[in-house]
């Protein structure tokens, strides 16, 4: 390393322009260098304020250097120093914000909403499909009860079987729990649930069609079970018994499903875009929407897990379940928040 | 850019990325060698996490003797089992889930495993890396690695078919970067990410300069002027290689090279002191080419005009 290149005289003395281009700037290029290697260490506590501030005019500095000396210099040492120095504080400029709270505030305020209105139409999709799922479940088994066996499997469906008696099912939606567990039940719940709406949307990968034929399984067990139960004249309290997390839940897989479908749909009809854009755009604006969808099923596990247990008559679970649909359906649909996390994005980098 | 600098050794990984300030700048691809190994180093980290964190919570909890009971049981101590087993369910969901995304979310942008190999992510397009982009290529590798993973240990060797589709599934999705020139996995793609190359390269001093400065210290030393014929025969790509034999200062390469643009431009008067002569014939060479950079007109190598 040449220490002491910059004093006046040493830049006279240098024979070539390109060389006194270069020891004239050498000092900035070095202060983003010191700046960009800590922060690459990670040790972001060490950086004056001053230093943070001057770091997007710093690298602006030095990239219009790099686009000077690609035209005026022949000294590849220098080029290829420029080019890693300006590629490293690229990284920093342009990498993830910092601060992950900053981008939780944007995403409750605004942004998440934002992104699930956007997919709209593939909620609509999805909504249709597990209407239909429902439907084909229900058809299936008052055809034919051994259906049931094949969508819920034995294990699953315990003594909720088509046949039992009324006493047996009153029992499953309303027989006193004990309440030891439940807690544990919710976690377990809200893990496994979370893992099949990943599912759901990763599966989108491939055309969003396995994201529709999980729907597609899901409602058709939930319509073979209802039609059990409305055997033995329990719709209603079996409705209830759902609807208490289910509004959660069944928005949550809803949501996972159309943001799956989302990305099937731009992968098979990328439009005018080339299709790893339409993909990557696509990608990005349901990753939002699957973050919230975790979200909504810790609240629905959290429902399932307590609520369900706790609040034991039909039209209470109705209540907590139609309050949790309104609040969503508010939420998504009518907050319109701030502009979405670019905003606070901004702030942040200012 | 009009002109990529031939300097640039043009390998398989080298890619030309355009900033938001519209420079054009040389990056790598990072090889799936390095992915495979940051990949092996990240599962290795999360196994010793979770087995940690599971033998810490085992001890806490005193033993797995008679937890069935306890737990059922409403002590106190059940409670507080209780509480440990949520624990422990929320740290899997967590180390599942959030350790990349916890990782790649931060400035550096690469978990330990890539930062030990020595690579990290960066949004393919030249701008921001969002937060989008980070969780969407993690929510995929749930089903690329995971569930694939978690599928052939429950299903084990007993059932062919299951077991065949796992392993065509895993294979499908580990094999995809093979398939594409930018090493892509299914999770870049939805995202719009790529994984690069960290580059390092310290500054060097400018061989133009460090001539005058051993000058300085007191050698008295013969100049070579070169006329504009003898410096007319050579053109950048030279100019690059002579910079290299230079910096590399090996006795035997600068020898060699030495006789070449000797012998080419007919002189003789550097003999035993090579060194010094190709240093000088380096620096007007430079002189000659920016200057002729400057009017806008430049010779490539030694064939161009």
């Amino acid at each position: 390393m040449n220490a002491a290149v910059a004093t006046p005289s040493a830049i006279e003395s240098a024979a070539l322009r390109s060389d006194r281009f270069r020891l004239e700037r050498e000092a900035d290029w070095k202060r983003l260098e010191t700046i960009v290697t800590r922060m690459e260490k990670g040790r972001l506590r060490g950086i004056s304020d001053e230093d943070l501030l001057a770091l997007p005019g710093l690298y602006r500095t030095v990239a219009s250097s790099l686009s000077i000396a690609r035209e005026t210099s022949l000294d590849a040492a220098t080029l290829g120093y420029l080019e890693a120095l300006v590629q490293r504080a690229w990284f920093v400029v342009y990498g993830p914000r910092s601060s992950l709270w900053e981008w939780l505030r944007g995403f409750l305020g605004g942004g998440w909403s934002a992104a699930v209105r956007a997919i709209g139409f593939d909620i609509l999709i999805a909504f249709a499909v597990m209407v239909a799922g429902a439907v084909v479940g229900w058809l299936l088994v008052s055809h034919d009860p051994e259906w049931y066996f094949a969508l819920v499997g034995k294990d699953m469906a315990g003594t909720r079987v088509p046949g039992a008696s009324a006493k047996v099912l009153h029992d499953t939606l309303f027989a006193p729990q004990q309440k030891d567990g439940l807690s544990i039940f919710a976690a377990q719940l809200f893990s496994n649930n979370a893992q099949v709406s990943i599912l759901a949307f990763a599966l989108g990968f491939a055309f969003g069609v396995p994201s529709l034929l999980l729907l597609v399984h899901n409602l058709a067990v939930l319509g073979a079970m209802a039609w059990v139960y409305h055997q033995v004249g329990l719709t209603v309290d079996f409705a209830g018994w759902i609807a208490v997390h289910g509004t959660t839940e069944l928005f949550a897989i809803l949501l996972a499903g159309a943001a799956g479908l989302h990305i099937g749909r731009s992968i098979a009809f990328p439009g005018n875009r080339p299709i790893l854009q339409a993909t990557a755009e696509a990608g990005r604006r349901a990753a939002l929407v699957m973050t919230g969808v975790v979200l909504m099923l810790v609240v629905a596990a959290l429902l399932e897990g307590f609520a369900r247990q706790l609040v034991n008559e039909t039209l209470g679970r109705f209540a907590i379940g139609g309050f949790m649909l309104l609040l969503w359906s508010a939420y998504f649909f009518a907050f319109r928040g701030n502009a979405g996390p670019r905003k606070a994005r901004r702030r942040a980098r200012a | 850019m009009s002109a990529v600098p031939t300097r640039l050794r043009r390998s398989h990984k080298d890619r030309m990325l355009v900033t938001p300030e519209g420079i054009a700048l040389p990056v790598a691809v990072a090889s799936r060698g390095a992915r495979l190994g940051a990949l092996l180093l990240d599962l290795l980290i999360i196994v010793v996490l979770i087995v940690g964190s599971t033998v810490a919570l085992f001890s806490i909890a005193g033993g797995m003797v008679s937890m069935q009971d306890a737990i059922r049981s409403n002590s106190a101590i059940g409670h507080a089992l209780q509480f440990l087993l949520i624990v422990w369910i929320v740290i899997m969901f967590l180390f599942r889930n959030a350790y990349f995304l916890f990782f790649e979310l931060g400035p550096r942008g690469a978990t330990p495993g890539k930062r030990l190999m020595g690579i990290r992510i960066a949004a393919r397009d030249g701008g921001r890396l969002s937060a989008e982009m980070v969780i969407a290529r993690n929510l995929l590798r749930d089903i690329e690695l995971f569930l694939p993973i978690v599928f052939l240990l429950s299903v084990g060797a007993d059932s062919g078919w299951a077991w065949l589709a796992a392993t065509g599934w895993f294979l499908i999705f580990m094999l995809f970067p093979l398939f594409n020139r930018d090493g892509l996995r299914a999770g870049d793609v939805i995202a719009g990410s790529w994984v690069l190359e960290r580059p390092r390269q310290k500054l060097e001093a400018a061989m133009s300069l460090e001539r005058e400065r051993t000058d300085e210290s007191g050698a008295a030393r013969k100049t070579y002027q070169f006329a504009e014929e003898e410096l007319a025969v050579y053109g950048e790509f030279e100019l690059q290689a002579l910079e290299r034999v230079l910096r590399e200062n090996r006795e035997q390469s600068i020898e060699t090279v030495y006789q070449t643009i000797a012998g080419k431009i007919g002189r003789t008067d550097g003999w035993n002191d090579e060194k010094a002569f190709l240093e000088a014939y380096y620096t007007q060479l430079r002189a000659r080419l920016e200057s002729g950079m400057r009017m806008g007109r430049r010779k490539a190598d030694k064939f161009s005009g």
